[in-house]
């Protein structure tokens, strides 16, 4: 959120500035198995964003103070490359990158089977090539299809998706301008097969009705972004080498 | 969505399966009512529906469904067999390399010969490899392997070959019947460790040709074409001998 702006988000007839409803995202195109080192790894393009997951493990746990004696730990690291941007960003970790591996990898261990491997590590990899708002719910994504092609068990493929306000109005998916100078953003992490919420953020202030009307949106958002995960997943081994 | 239709009556060999459909799933995915029916691996129960929990293909098998993983990593269970490189040697045990998430521990005492303590080394030393078995898994992943038992030693000569943890079951094929053919063509000695790794052992020929046979069978092992290209893999062996 940049704050409060005079800048028009809404058109004169309700839609938004790239011609999307309200209810409407942006387009997600996902590829999984792009990268033959990892163990698993996705490629998610939402909109203008791309977002690549890499996973390896599981693995021993180094160092062992992190080790776990009844389950896994996963460890995030999420960056944004230099270039993602329209100004450069410093290479290397920073307090939003930290914070993002943080609850990426709190909402990742909510839906891994963690139990199955005690005292192990599994470490996932997300960098940002193009940013353009919603990067941390691309990552989310793109780390899910990650681990599901790493055949790592899960309860659920975990789906990211962001709803937030411009103009006193409740929107899906926010871009860039709407992510800048609207007036909240509604990010979470959702299991679309049972409904739970594993991840969510709330940047701005909302009222309880918009609130409910942004996780509408996100519900039907995270459906649609489901189905591109399964249909990724099916489509790199329907007909391949497996 | 999620069916795989076997095209031109395509068999899947690693499991024997002559059906003409077979189920991807994905995490996450419903596979039907538990009533009756037994979970086994890569499905968990929840409110009486089997929900798969891996990406691969779902099995029913004495009534018991599952998940046969698209990828995986090697799990130990204790009875294994398994081709390990050592890793590590201290006084009186071996670290061993064995593909999986955690090494797998060798002491002395379970060793084939009589060691004296800090005289490891002598038997063993870091890069070694031997074919041993698992001996004990805990529930922390502790793994103890023993190299005493019919057949258990070093491997002093070979060659070891990695294929993937899923695919070790369609390179044995069934009752061994494939792996038996390799190694009647490769004219090669030839042990598959449940970590997917591969002893052969013989002229550089057969080596060369069993490791890219095992190549082979891993990439595509469950096409319709596998057969046609094992045959005329073994012509062209038998041709150059």
């Amino acid at each position: 959120m940049g704050g409060y702006g005079d800048v028009q988000l809404l058109r004169e007839d309700g839609s938004r500035l790239d011609g999307r409803k309200l209810d409407e995202m942006r387009p997600v195109k996902i590829e999984a198995g792009v990268l033959p080192a990892a163990d698993g790894s996705a490629m998610v393009t939402h909109g203008l964003n791309v977002a690549v997951a890499a996973v390896y493990g599981p693995m021993e746990a180094h160092p062992r103070k992190i080790q776990r004696q009844d389950r896994a730990v996963i460890d995030v690291r999420y960056n944004m490359a230099p270039f993602s941007t329209s100004d450069r960003i410093r290479p290397g970790f920073n307090r939003r990158s930290r914070e993002i591996s943080k609850v990426t990898a709190e909402a990742l261990e909510s839906v891994v089977l963690v139990e199955l491997y005690p005292r192990s590590k599994i470490r996932v990899e997300i960098e940002i090539l193009a940013a353009e708002a919603g990067t941390r719910c691309a990552g989310i994504t793109a780390a899910a299809v990650a681990l599901a092609d790493a055949g790592i068990p899960m309860r659920d493929l975990i789906v990211g998706v962001a709803s937030g306000k411009i103009e006193d109005t409740v929107v899906l998916d926010l871009d860039k301008a709407e992510d800048n100078y609207g007036q909240a953003d509604l990010p979470v992490g959702i299991l679309p097969n049972t409904g739970e919420i594993a991840f969510l953020q709330m940047d701005g202030d909302l009222s309880p009705d918009e609130y409910n009307l942004a996780m509408e949106y996100n519900f039907k958002a995270a459906k649609e972004i489901h189905e591109v995960m399964v249909e990724a997943l099916q489509r790199r081994y329907q007909g391949g080498d497996v | 969505m999620g069916c795989r239709f076997a095209m031109d009556g395509e068999k899947r060999m690693s499991q024997g399966q002559t059906g003409a459909e077979q189920r991807l799933v994905t995490p996450g995915m419903a596979i039907g009512p538990s009533a009756g029916k037994r979970a086994g691996s890569g499905i968990i129960t929840e409110q009486d529906t089997m929900i798969a929990t891996q990406l691969g293909w779902l099995q029913e098998k004495n009534n018991t469904m599952s998940v046969h993983p698209i990828h995986s990593a090697y799990m130990p269970r204790s009875g294994d067999l398994i081709v390990a490189n050592v890793a590590e040697v201290r006084n009186n045990l071996w670290f061993m390399d064995i593909n999986g998430a955690f090494q797998g521990l060798l002491p002395m005492s379970l060793a084939p010969w009589k060691v004296e303590f800090g005289a490891a080394r002598q038997h063993m030393d870091v890069g070694n490899v031997v074919l041993a078995r698992v001996q004990e898994v805990d529930e922390c992943h502790n793994v103890v392997l023993t190299m005493k038992g019919v057949g258990l030693r070093r491997l002093n000569q070979g060659a070891v070959e990695n294929i993937p943890v899923q695919h070790v079951d369609r390179v044995r094929g069934e009752g061994n019947s494939l792996l038996q053919r390799l190694r009647d063509a490769s004219d090669c000695r030839i042990m598959v460790g449940e970590n997917g790794r591969v002893w052969i052992d013989g002229d550089s020929n057969g080596i060369a040709w069993a490791r890219k046979a095992l190549k082979m069978v891993a990439n595509k092992g469950h096409t319709t074409e596998f057969e046609a290209i094992l045959a005329e893999m073994e012509q062209e062996k038998k041709g150059d001998a």
